[in-house]
């Protein structure tokens, strides 16, 4: 936030996701990432002669639902286009992208943190359109032999690009709708958003805003200085450090310069992660100058409301409204909805199956939170692979709540229920642990109101918490009892003796 | 480019040739000046049409909405991807060093 700065920092995002399809955009080659290079290509995507792409449905289709997804309006009928420019990792001459009418525009999406770090911010999209990948450039200083090498079997992959209002005022707030955005893409399956493969990168724009006091000869106004895009980066939280840099930099510079946006060309600089700095890049002779026009080999596209409405039958509980599903049906915090749906569909429906078999959301939600998210944290799990199900967990709390064991004890059963794989009965007799019956809890406190005079008498004179003395020598004498049932039957047996 | 479509300049075909990667000679430079600036003065006919009620066309075909299922077809083996490079090392195709990051958006 702007509050501590005498400026404020103005945003905005430009993502491209790829989409989680089989196949590329306009061939059938796999989109699989990781194979050995120039293994999953073919005449269309190597840009050869007397080739022709064909449109892919599910590509389209995905990029549908994140425009919906994300509020955009959809345009009833759009169109290709062929950016033109030479690059040895585009092979056609020319990347087949959206120009003047993408499918979609004009949408929205919302951040709010739920610990009230900054205002709940509404980040206006100014498009989402269809393109297709470019391949990969990898240059080895090392082997010294000059050469770049090509793999081209990422050419082709069907991207989303989403561009944003310039409506973020920090690069927190930037970090954390970047969070949001990739967690909405994700719960829509219309992209994994995983960075270190490359299927989500970002670039961003920002300048500062800074109020100019009224001078003799001018009024008060606001000066903004040029508007730098930033690239390289690879992680959000990369971007978060980026913007901070930067915000700081051109803050500099605007004192040393009082260089004012429009004077001087849009710069890029590339964010330097070890060295968490920008650095200028050399700007590209007019890499502007991609002389768009539309892409004769593919036919353009007619959207219908029923193809509409179908895609937003199909799509599933966007993260925003899962949140306050879960807080309304569970009655759990909005903070604690926040979390559970923050770790991702898997998860809610973890936590929904145990809460319906609990018959309660706080106490599951506690699980979830305090053990199942702490261990698969731990141990970088994933929930689908996590050894302890639902209905094994269920079964845990019920004892619990029985009174069987008490939580910390519960908590080791737990422990090595998620080690062995093994329900709870197993573990408890393979542990030496068994439920206490009433009847030895009752017993066991006889015998130690009968050692123990001294606190019998403090108890009777009124000093109840005298008896947490008796607990822990209860659990000395069984581990496995539950030190709340023997302080209740102790104090009712002290009371007893009147 | 210039104000007149019909008078293009050395300086807009030199521009023209950077962005199409061809190295043009001065001689090229004069001659593709006149003949561009023919060619462009020619299309311009079409700008005395009124076109006030025609929509904008945006493919000559009458056909939308051809798509394919997302279903894997064979790719070319890594060698028949090479084949016709000029060079490459069996994995790869080589190109004289580039500077800088992809070029992926």
């Amino acid at each position: 936030m702007s509050t501590n700065t005498p400026y404020t920092t103005i945003i905005g995002l430009e993502v491209h996701v790829q989409l989680m399809t089989r196949t590329k955009l306009f061939c059938g080659c796999s989109t699989k990432f990781g194979g050995a290079p120039n293994t999953q290509v073919c005449p269309t995507c190597l840009g050869l002669p007397g080739s022709l792409p064909v449109m892919n449905r599910q590509a389209f289709d995905l990029a549908l639902r994140a425009a919906l997804a994300l509020e955009c309006t959809i345009a009833p009928f759009t169109k290709w286009d062929r950016k033109n420019y030479f690059y040895p990792d585009l092979p056609k001459g020319y990347q087949i992208s959206q120009f003047d009418l993408p499918f979609s525009s004009d949408g929205f999406l919302e951040v709010v943190d739920p610990k009230g770090a900054f205002e709940p911010r509404r980040v206006g999209i100014v498009r989402v359109h269809l393109e297709e990948d470019a391949g990969k450039s990898m240059h080895d200083d090392a082997a010294g032999t000059g050469d770049t090498r090509i793999d081209l079997n990422r050419a082709g992959t069907p991207l989303c690009e989403i561009v944003t209002q310039p409506d973020l005022r920090s690069p927190q707030e930037a970090r954390a709708w970047l969070n949001e955005l990739k967690l909405l893409l994700v719960y829509l399956g219309v992209s994994d958003c995983n960075m270190q493969e490359g299927s989500l990168r970002v670039d961003a724009n920002v300048n500062l805003h800074i109020p100019v006091p009224a001078t003799a000869g001018a009024e008060a106004r606001i000066a903004k200085t040029p508007i730098v895009e930033i690239k390289n980066m690879n992680s959000f939280r990369s971007v978060e450090r980026a913007l901070t840099y930067e915000a700081a930099r051109q803050w500099e510079e605007w004192q040393a310069t009082k260089a004012e946006m429009g004077k001087t060309p849009k710069q890029t600089r590339g964010w330097d992660d070890p060295a968490g700095i920008t650095r200028a890049q050399r700007h590209k002779e007019e890499s502007s100058d991609y002389r768009y026009f539309p892409e004769p080999d593919l036919v353009p596209v007619t959207v219908t409301a029923e193809r509409i409405q179908s895609i937003r039958g199909g799509m599933g509980e966007p993260p925003v409204s899962l949140r306050k599903t879960l807080a309304s049906q569970w009655q759990i915090s909005a903070y604690d909805a926040d979390v559970l749906v923050n770790q991702g569909r898997e998860l809610v429906d973890y936590f929904e199956d145990l809460a319906t078999r609990v018959g309660e959301g706080k106490v599951a939600s506690n699980w979830m939170q305090q053990d199942v998210l702490r261990i698969l944290n731990e141990t970088n799990g994933t929930v689908s692979a996590f050894p302890v199900r639902p209905a094994g967990l269920a079964d845990l709390i019920g004892r619990v709540k029985k009174g069987d064991f008490d939580t910390s004890r519960a908590r080791e059963i737990f422990a090595e229920m998620v080690t062995s794989g093994r329900p709870v009965d197993d573990v408890v007799a393979g542990m030496g642990i068994s439920a206490v019956s009433d009847d030895d809890v009752i017993a066991l406190c006889r015998e130690l109101l009968a050692a123990n005079p001294k606190i019998v008498a403090d108890v009777k004179s009124g000093k109840e918490q005298a008896a947490a003395g008796l607990i822990g020598q209860a659990k000395k004498k069984n581990a496995n009892v539950n030190p709340g049932k023997v302080r209740a039957i102790c104090l009712d047996l002290i009371r007893e003796m009147g | 480019m210039s104000t007149s479509p019909q008078t293009l300049t050395t300086k807009d075909v030199a521009k023209v040739g950077l962005l199409a990667r061809l190295a043009l000679s001065e001689a090229d430079l004069e001659r593709m000046a006149g003949e561009l600036s023919k060619i462009v003065g020619f299309v311009s006919m079409l700008g005395e049409l009124d076109t006030a009620d025609v929509a904008p066309l945006a493919h000559p075909l009458d056909t939308q909405n051809v798509f394919r299922d997302d279903v894997p077809a064979a790719s070319l083996s890594t060698a028949e991807a090479l084949q016709s490079a000029p060079r490459h090392d069996g994995e790869c195709f080589l190109v004289p060093a580039v500077l800088g990051e992809s070029s992926a958006a």
